[in-house]
């Protein structure tokens, strides 16, 4: 089967015939779907896992940044070092790591789901609600250890 | 291909508001999607308020209550009024479902939404175009194909491989689940869709039909099968509280079973 084109009123492409042209010269109107949709915690998570692999290509640039500084020399490094203990540097860590820990949440959740498990409504809501909100917990705590351990400090 | 918003000649516009009477009791919104080819150029969102102690406890009570001393003109599909028929399936409060099944004191504020089912051709009102839907239904080949010749009397099933198919055969088709699946609404001419896929699983778990092989083949795709991303709106949504997702689940497993092999077509 191939596209139908809504706006244009050509129906040669749509061989159902759903998008003819009508008494008024419009093709048929589209229903309204995600702005009268009411979300679900699953699709939440879905649609979370699909911005977060947006993110972690960013992350992947960022690390890609650092290696080169490493490449260019010490005065380099030395600067891209300054720059990720700066408060701005550190407010940008704390983001990825929670783009990191719900990459990961959510990876395990599709994971579990493809075995065929935890595919009735209670687990799978269960296993979305810690794949959306457990990354602000674990990215918190990772954090804490990090300043505890003086790797890190303002 | 996603696309968030509505296309051009899509997007409702606001529309008329039909007050209650002053001094009624228990007052209710419904706030209803109206679409005339003959007429309209645009959808619009049309306002009824109706006082919940004039009809009875159903949405499409309410809906036959604005019918018939409202405005006759809003048209809407029901038969069975007991949720067997699938007729009346629209989108009600945010959700897929079953206007003779939903109650009014069920949904979350007293402001209700009812559109028609998401990203459908509207053909009127809170009636859509299902004729692709129906297709693929078509597509999946649901009926038995057995390599046995036809017995005397019925063919036999134990009780065991008769259980296999309870969650499997309730469905009613009446569209709620796969209009309900963003996956479906991005690519609903490639995607067969969770009914579909919960149907076509149906016929492959029947031990007396022996097209399972073939009927795996048929779905050995990048978009027919594979676009399930367990987004779960489906099981979510369903009024007959079927799971496609899991059907959908077990049948990629299929896929990748030892020994499986597609063959040639």
């Amino acid at each position: 089967m191939t596209h139908p084109n809504p706006t244009s009123g050509d129906a040669r492409d749509d061989q159902t015939g759903r998008f003819v042209t009508q008494p008024n010269g419009h093709v048929r109107p589209l229903s309204p779907h995600i702005s009268v949709w009411r979300w679900h915690i699953t699709m939440a998570a879905s649609i979370l896992f699909r911005v977060t692999i947006g993110a972690m290509t960013v992350a992947a640039l960022i690390a890609l940044a650092w290696l080169a500084a490493a490449a260019a020399g010490p005065d380099a490094y030395a600067g891209a070092l300054a720059f990720a203990g700066s408060p701005l540097g550190l407010f940008i860590g704390f983001g990825l790591t929670v783009v990191l820990f719900s990459f990961i949440l959510n990876g395990a959740r599709h994971l579990i789901n493809d075995t065929g498990a935890a595919l009735t409504i209670k687990p799978a809501n269960l296993l979305s609600a810690i794949a959306v909100w457990g990354p602000i917990p674990l990215a918190v705590l990772f954090w804490i250890a990090l300043f505890a351990t003086g790797r890190v400090s303002l | 291909m996603v696309q968030l918003t509505l296309p051009k000649g899509s997007k409702p516009t606001t529309g008329k508001v039909f007050k209650a009477a002053p001094g009624s009791k228990d007052v209710k919104t419904y706030k209803v999607y109206r679409y005339d080819p003959e007429v309209d150029a645009d959808p619009r969102w049309d306002v009824y308020e109706v006082p919940t102690g004039d009809h009875g406890p159903m949405l499409l009570d309410a809906l036959i209550h604005i019918k018939n001393t409202i405005d006759p003109t809003l048209s809407f599909r029901r038969s069975c009024r007991e949720g067997i028929c699938g007729s009346c399936s629209m989108n009600i409060d945010g959700r897929n479902t079953l206007a003779c099944t939903k109650g009014w004191d069920e949904c979350q504020s007293s402001n209700i939404t009812i559109a028609p089912l998401p990203h459908q051709p509207v053909v009127k009102d809170l009636v859509t175009d299902l004729s692709l839907f129906y297709a693929q239904y078509d597509s999946i080949q649901p009926y038995l194909q057995s390599d046995e010749p036809d017995p005397e009397k019925e063919r036999l099933q134990s009780p065991a491989d008769r259980e296999k198919l309870d969650g499997l055969y309730e469905c009613i088709l009446c569209a709620c689940c796969s209009t309900s699946c963003p996956s479906y609404w991005w690519n609903q001419e490639e995607y067969l869709g969770p009914a579909a896929l919960l149907q076509s699983y149906r016929w492959i778990s029947d031990s007396r039909d022996d097209a399972t092989q073939k009927r795996l083949d048929d779905l050995e795709d990048p978009f027919k099968l594979y676009r399930c991303h367990t987004i779960m709106n489906c099981a979510q949504v369903c009024p007959k509280g079927l799971n496609p997702a899991k059907a959908i689940a077990e049948t990629k497993k299929l896929m990748i079973a030892p020994g499986r092999k597609k063959q040639a077509a």
